[in-house]
Order: C-alpha cells, then sequence, then structure tokens
C-alpha cells in the first residue's frame, strides 16, 4: 500500500514540475499569500490605540465618544469580508499543488499537454479500474452486513452473540475500507474506548463511522432513515443494540440524553460513537461541540481523525452533493489516507459545567490533529448566526463610553 | 474544466483591476476566489444577503452599514469590480507610491478617500454633513439597548459641540478631518 502512495505522490510531484516549468501560470494557489495579518486583541485596547495615535488630547481627559471609534468596527468589518475563519470551513481545503483530480481544480486553465495526457491517463486508471473494483467490494461489504447481522439477529442473547455480532461488523467495515482504498494509521491504541464510554471524534464526512468503526466495535447513534440506509440500521441493531432514532424524538433532548444514558450504565454493551459537531467540516478545523454528550457524565474518549487531502478530499458538502454522488467521488479518488488518534481518556472535573467540559475535549482533539480550534457553530453552515453576539459587542462597547462618565461623576 | 470556467477572471481584466485599485496580480485573484464563494448564486454579484452569510460580519454592530458601502446608489448586487473598487480603500499606503505621477488622479486608497468612506458610514443621506440625527443612529447601533437616549443625546451635542467650528451645528467631512486627526 505505501508503495503506491510513494509512487503517487512521485506522480504528482513530476506532473507539478513539468507544467510549471513549460509555462509560468499558476499551477496552483499561493495561499501562504495571505492578505491580512492580524493579531487579536480586545475592543478596548484596539480601540484605545486608534484614539491614541488620532487624538492629540490628553487621554486622561478621553471623552466618552470618539469619532474615530467607528474605525474599529469598520476595519473588522472590511477583514471579515477578506476573510473570515468560518465560511471557509464549509467548502473543501484547497491543496497546494493539483493533484490531478478535475474536483480539486479551482484555476484550471490549459497548462500543457504533457499534463493533460497525464490527467487523461489518471481518469482512465480511476474510472475504468479502480471505481468498478471499489463498487463490487462495497456492495460485498455491505450485502454481507446485512445478511449476517440479521442471521446472528436469530440467535439467543448471550457472549456467543455479541462475539459473532463483533466479528461480522469487524469484517464488513474492513471490507468496506478496502472498497474505499482507505489508508488508515491508528495511533495510542491503548487508549481505545471501552465499555459504558462515549467516544467523540471531529467529523469530516459519514466515511469517519467506517475508519473507526473496522478498528473497534461501537453502538451507533443516529436517526433512522428510509431506504437502503434504513435497511442496513435496521438488520444492524438485530445483532448488537444501537441506537437509532425516529424522526420525532430527536427533537426531545430529554428523550436522547436518558437513551444514551441508560445504554452507558450497562457496562455489557459497546462503547457510543458520538461527533459533537452535528455535521460536517472541511477537516481544517474544529468546531463548537453540542454540550449534549457531555452532559451525561461517563468517561469520554477522544479521537482525533485528520485526513490528507492530497490523495482525495473526504469532505461531504452536504449542499453540494448527496450521498450517492458524494460516495461515488470517494471510490474515484486516489485513495483515502487518513490517521487516527485515540487520545487518553477524559472526565469531567469537579466544578467544570458540561460547555466548559466539552471545550476542554475539542481542544485536545483539536491539538492532536493539527486543527484550528473554533468556537464557532458549526450550525452556522445553514443557519443565521444568533443576536447575542452582536449584542456583547455593543455591551462591550457601551461599557468603555459609560465607565468614563461614572469616573468623571465621582470626580 | 466545468462551470468555472465561465467564471475564470481574464488577464486583461486583472491588469485594469491592478491599474485602478493597485493591488498586485495573486492579491486579485485570492480576492476573486473569496468574491466567488461568497457568490452562493453563482451570478458572477454579491447581494446583501450573501455579505451578511459571514458570521463575523453579522455580529459587527455596524455591520450593515459597511455592506451598504459596497452597493451604489439604489442597486442591489455589486460586481467584482465594484467589490474590489470598495476593497482597495483598505489597502496600506505604501511608500513608493508618494512618488507617483502627482497629475494622476488620486489612487483610491488615498488618506482622504480613506476618511471619506468613514464618513460617508455616518452620513447617509449623503448631504456631506454629518447631522446630530445621523451621529445619534450610528451611536445607537454601536451601543444597542445598553445606553439611554438622555444619555446618548448628551454624548452626540458634545461631540458636535467640540468638533463643529462653522456652527451649523453638523459635521462637515473637513471638521470630521480636523477631529479625528492631526
Amino acid at each position: 500500500m505505501t508503495f503506491y502512495l510513494v509512487s503517487l505522490l512521485k506522480f504528482f510531484f513530476s506532473a507539478k514540475c513539468k507544467g510549471a516549468k513549460d509555462n509560468n501560470h499558476l499551477l496552483y494557489k499561493p495561499y501562504s499569500n495571505a492578505i491580512i495579518a492580524k493579531e487579536p486583541t480586545s475592543l478596548e485596547e484596539e480601540i484605545k490605540e486608534i484614539r491614541r495615535s488620532g487624538s492629540n488630547r490628553d487621554l486622561d481627559h478621553a471623552s466618552e465618544f470618539e469619532m474615530s471609534d467607528i474605525f474599529y468596527f469598520c476595519r473588522q468589518g472590511v477583514e471579515s469580508i477578506m476573510d473570515d475563519e468560518v465560511t471557509k470551513r464549509f467548502s473543501a481545503e484547497e491543496l497546494e499543488s493539483w493533484n490531478l483530480l478535475t474536483r480539486s481544480n479551482y484555476n484550471f486553465q490549459h497548462i500543457s499537454l504533457r499534463l493533460t495526457v497525464l490527467w487523461g491517463l489518471g481518469v482512465v486508471i480511476r474510472y475504468g479500474f479502480l471505481l468498478p473494483l471499489r463498487v463490487t467490494l462495497a456492495f460485498t461489504g455491505v450485502g454481507l452486513l446485512v445478511v449476517l447481522t440479521s442471521i446472528i439477529g436469530f440467535l439467543p442473547n448471550g457472549r456467543m452473540k455479541n462475539f459473532l455480532s463483533e466479528q461480522v461488523h469487524l469484517m464488513c467495515y474492513r471490507i468496506c475500507v478496502r472498497a474505499l482504498t482507505a489508508i488508515i494509521t491508528y495511533h495510542d491504541s491503548e487508549n481505545k474506548p471501552k465499555n459504558g464510554g462515549i467516544c467523540v471524534a471531529n467529523h469530516t464526512s459519514p466515511i469517519d463511522v467506517i475508519i473507526l468503526a473496522s478498528d473497534g466495535c461501537y453502538a451507533m447513534v443516529g436517526q433512522i432513515h428510509g431506504g437502503l440506509m434504513g435497511v442496513i440500521q435496521k438488520s444492524m441493531v438485530k445483532a448488537c443494540p444501537h441506537i437509532w432514532f425516529e424522526r420525532s424524538e430527536v427533537k426531545d433532548r430529554h428523550l436522547v440524553a436518558k437513551r444514551l444514558s441508560d445504554h452507558v450504565e450497562d457496562k455489557t454493551k459497546l462503547p457510543i460513537l458520538i461527533f459533537p459537531e452535528g455535521t460536517c467540516i472541511n477537516n481544517t478545523s474544529v468546531m463548537m461541540f453540542k454540550k449534549g454528550s457531555f452532559e451525561i457524565g461517563s468517561t469520554v474518549y477522544p479521537v482525533a481523525i485528520k485526513y490528507d487531502p492530497r490523495f482525495g478530499d473526504a469532505f461531504w458538502n452536504s449542499s453540494q452533493f448527496g450521498m450517492v454522488n458524494y460516495l461515488l467521488r470517494m471510490m474515484s479518488s486516489w485513495a483515502i489516507v487518513c490517521s487516527v488518534w485515540y487520545l487518553p481518556p477524559m472526565t469531567r472535573e469537579e466544578g467544570e459545567d458540561a460547555v466548559q467540559f466539552a471545550n476542554r475535549v475539542k481542544a485536545a482533539i483539536a491539538r492532536q490533529g493539527g486543527l484550528v480550534d473554533l468556537l464557532w457553530d458549526g450550525g452556522l453552515k445553514r443557519g443565521k448566526v444568533k443576536d447575542t453576539f452582536k449584542e456583547e459587542q455593543q455591551k462591550l462597547y457601551s461599557k468603555m463610553l459609560v465607565g468614563t462618565q461614572e469616573d468623571r461623576s465621582r470626580s | 474544466m466545468g462551470s468555472r470556467a465561465s467564471t475564470l477572471l481574464r488577464e486583461e481584466e486583472i491588469e485594469e483591476i491592478k491599474k485602478e485599485t493597485g493591488f498586485s496580480h495573486s492579491q486579485i485573484t485570492r480576492l476573486y476566489s473569496r468574491f466567488t464563494s461568497l457568490d452562493k448564486g453563482e451570478n458572477g454579484t454579491l447581494s446583501r444577503e450573501d455579505f451578511q452569510r459571514i458570521p463575523e460580519l453579522a455580529i459587527n454592530p455596524l455591520g450593515d452599514r459597511i455592506i451598504n458601502a459596497f452597493f451604489p446608489e439604489g442597486e442591489d448586487q455589486v460586481n467584482f469590480r465594484g467589490f474590489m473598487r470598495t476593497l482597495a480603500h483598505f489597502r496600506p499606503i505604501e511608500d513608493n507610491e508618494k512618488n507617483k505621477d502627482p497629475t494622476a488622479s488620486e489612487p483610491l486608497n488615498s488618506r482622504s478617500n480613506k476618511l471619506l468612506f468613514a464618513f460617508r458610514l455616518y452620513d447617509l443621506d449623503r448631504d456631506d454633513k454629518i447631522s446630530r440625527d445621523e451621529l445619534l443612529q450610528v451611536l445607537r447601533m454601536m451601543v444597542g439597548v445598553n445606553i439611554s437616549d438622555e444619555q446618548l443625546g448628551s454624548i452626540a451635542d458634545r461631540t458636535i459641540q467640540e468638533a463643529d467650528q462653522n456652527g451649523d451645528n453638523s459635521i462637515s467631512f473637513n471638521e470630521f478631518i480636523k477631529k479625528v486627526c492631526l
């Protein structure tokens, strides 16, 4: 497998060099050429800085309001128009050099005949050879999963059933892994999640589930779907307990929390796998973790998953393409290469509330995976930002204005 | 290949924008990809909703005013040229520009044009004066509900008193310049 990867990398490198030599067109995006360089400072500091540099007035008698205060908000606003931390997390990561997949190409212009030929060769290999092979494997894997778990469902509950169910799940997931040509490196397997715990990971695509489940057995959590997905879900739950919710039950947070905590209390049941971001993010950052899973009070096993985008971008942009389209793209990439780190288990400490605990776990995952730790909610992919954030800024600014007035009335 | 080809920026356009705004080639291509990623409707123009989708801008108290500055009078869409022209105001002034041809028209990012941009955030009706009402409106946007009307009114009065020099109870562009910098 590594031979395949190494030769692919050499291939890309040679392709890039050829292209660059033929022509001084930009083949790749030089995003090291960032437009804004800023360090994080607070609202108060920055406004004071602006006042200091502008006015010749003595700051001891600073007036409450200066007309130049507007510059702070103005600059923040325009900077966020040029580049912001959030919207770019919802589209695929940009690559430094082209990997011969049309989909990861943003500025394609006809560079050279040689490159086009290489690309054409790549298409033939991927669609003519790799894709049919993978699709066959995928159907085999899924089919076996459905059939075997249904058969196991007839067995009486007990150790034999659990053992067989684990073997079946592992085997089928491993076939699916081959179907995607996913090359996974697991780190620190001694920290693998144990029964009665909750496994949390950052979410990039539905493939995350396959990657984790091929190395260990988990109880899945999710909504029951119709169609093929529903068939798979129903047969899986015959062999071992997963937590599937009806669509109506998902809204009821207490019900969800109750079912989850019932599950973790039963030590014979498998650890639960949850993605607290609630949505797919493009694997450059970790966004806000929903606190639900952190309120339950059992041990949390954080897992960091980082994909290598050079071989195939695993991010599922659900607003851009549906599931089937996505899977086809996955199966026609070169390979899916990723690293999985099992982090040491964490529990909620004294005096820490669920939100703080969630942020602590998130920071640990971000650090390990080399991802940016953001406080923004992944729900911003589809929804509007809450007004409370704007009100916070307004409050901070008002304090600056009114605060000095209070001092004045005292003196 | 595919749909992107139709929205690619042509070399001539890049040159024109470079001349007009002073941004470098790579900065222009960078901002172009930013423009296209904001353009969810993929029709080559941005609407106000496209801007409001940026969370950091949506929580900015002056967000709406700043967005307004991109749209010419009465229009609801801005194309890439207009986008760049407005952003050009914020390009830092470089030393080598000071020696340029003095007969050339003032660059978009000159000090005076930067200040005019800020002035226009206050002066909504574009009558070249900031009235007490206009000042109050902006103040209200920046403080939200945290300061009472009376207090805000007295802040506005004090500001106009200090800045107004010709006694017309409003702030002209020149008075504004004198107030915010030396």
